[in-house]
């Protein structure tokens, strides 16, 4: 790639005033650095990934509306967490984390179990209880 | 306490503190040549792996890596050290900057408060130095930023020990000992030799077979897994691909850099022409890029687009293995 070749496209970047590095070759042959705002082919790319995440989460709390899962799932979702990664920021098994997501589960879950919860997702355990507060 | 550090921007995380932690020690050394001489090139894909609900294929080696070899290969001791509580981590910490010793960390992004929201993903595999404490805040040079920041303690303990896949474990590490001057030469070698074997060794999961057989998955993804999922694998790829860090085209005009700059170091004529292929082949992995996300822009592929990009694979794959086996032959 020349260095007027690389791209200066709008992305989301630019919000938090961060520029991309990249290595381009000059008009004698060598290579040097040059900064870009941002390309468009991965704009895309994240901003789909972005989008995903939030039908995801859009699903989970459609489903805990519907008490066909637990808040766990739709908080877990919001933080763009899987299961395993939830489950070592709780210090919890993979399996029991899955048990959680049952609303019947759930709705006995200790007090000391539960507040692990709120603390990774960074609510109140009122919060987690009731998704809508 | 503050040091005299120079903080310099660089492409990647890990070659820019190696980098700005060599030069703070008296070696002035350049992000492509850590990442040559730590034979940072490689491409692989690890099936057995899931980020962000997609399987992940890597343009480099696994996180720590380049900074070993590098140091291996140039004659400096590297000491690391991970921690199971955070009060020792710190404590750690602060007791080498109270040394007036940079130290490099690992840590994750997620709650890395000045990077744009959309780019805090639960990846624990970014690098960063600290070079001193002020009024309870550590400075922070994070190589992928144009100027030097801050963190409060708080903040800094929950990047230093973010879980999940990689979880970095307070992780810090920084040179100890230092020859009297880096052997440039065989260490160059050595670093292009590693590369080569890498990228055409004969396992299906890594180098130019990996990149045949992700070429053969995307064929495959969308019958067998639907459009939708197909377009989010596909998604993945070129962001891996060209994110803050690979200093574009996966990681191969940084490469590019590595071997201009190497063919005045060793007198060697050919790794100029060479540095030219491995940039064409930087290109052709933009191509890609641009014709994957026409795929995944509109959401209603045809089968042909996704052939279309198999095909540009198939055909990187083939100029890579070439380019590999001359490169080898050229040191």
């Amino acid at each position: 790639m020349k260095k007027n070749e690389v791209p200066q496209d709008k992305s989301n970047l630019e919000t938090a005033n961060i520029k991309d590095m990249y290595y381009a070759v000059d008009e004698n042959g060598e290579y040097t650095t040059e900064l870009s705002t941002g390309w468009s082919p991965k704009t895309i790319a994240l901003d789909n990934a972005i989008k995903d995440i939030e039908e995801r989460t859009e699903i989970a709390r459609q489903k805990v509306l519907n008490n066909s899962t637990s808040p766990i799932e739709y908080y877990m979702e919001l933080h763009k967490m899987d299961i395993g990664i939830l489950a070592s920021y709780v210090g919890i098994w993979t399996w029991r984390v899955k048990r959680h997501f049952k609303p019947s589960v759930f709705k006995k879950l200790n007090a000391k179990t539960i507040q692990k919860y709120a603390d990774v997702f960074d609510v109140s355990v009122e919060q987690l209880r009731h998704i809508d507060k | 306490m503050e040091v005299n550090f120079t903080h310099k921007q660089s492409a990647h995380c890990e070659n820019g503190v190696v980098s700005n932690l060599m030069r703070f020690n008296g070696f002035e050394i350049s992000e492509p040549m850590v990442f040559g001489i730590g034979s940072g090139l490689l491409f692989s894909y690890l099936p057995f792996l899931k980020v962000n609900h997609a399987p992940v294929v890597t343009y480099r080696v696994m996180p720590g890596v380049i900074f070993n070899r590098f140091a291996k290969r140039v004659g400096v001791k590297v000491k690391r050290e991970k921690f199971s509580s955070p009060e020792k981590a710190q404590a750690r910490l602060d007791e080498n900057l109270k040394n007036n010793n940079p130290v490099g960390l690992q840590v994750g992004v997620y709650n890395l408060g000045y990077f744009p929201e959309e780019y805090r993903f639960h990846f624990n595999a970014h690098n960063m130095v600290v070079y001193g404490k002020k009024e309870g805040a550590y400075l922070i040079s994070d190589p992928v930023m144009e100027d030097v920041t801050s963190l409060t303690e708080k903040e800094l303990e929950k990047v230093r020990f973010a879980k999940g896949a990689f979880a970095p474990k307070g992780h810090i590490y920084y040179p100890v000992e230092f020859p009297e001057e880096l052997e440039l030469k065989r260490a160059i070698v050595k670093g292009i030799k590693h590369t080569c074997k890498d990228m055409t060794a004969p396992i299906p999961l890594v180098g130019v077979k990996a990149i045949r057989k992700i070429a053969k998955l995307i064929r495959k993804w969308p019958i067998k897994k639907g459009v939708k999922t197909a377009n989010h694998y596909l998604g993945q790829i070129v962001r891996m691909q060209e994110e803050i860090g690979t200093g574009g085209g996966g990681f191969r005009y940084i490469y590019g850099a590595f071997l201009q700059e190497a063919s005045k170091i060793l007198n060697n004529d050919e790794l100029i022409v060479l540095s030219k292929e491995i940039t064409q082949i930087g290109d052709l992995w933009r191509d890609f890029a641009v014709d994957a996300s026409r795929i995944y822009k509109n959401r209603s592929a045809t089968e042909d687009g996704y052939n279309k990009v198999a095909d540009q694979l198939a055909a990187i794959a083939d100029k890579e293995e070439a380019f590999f086996k001359k490169l080898k032959k050229a040191v």
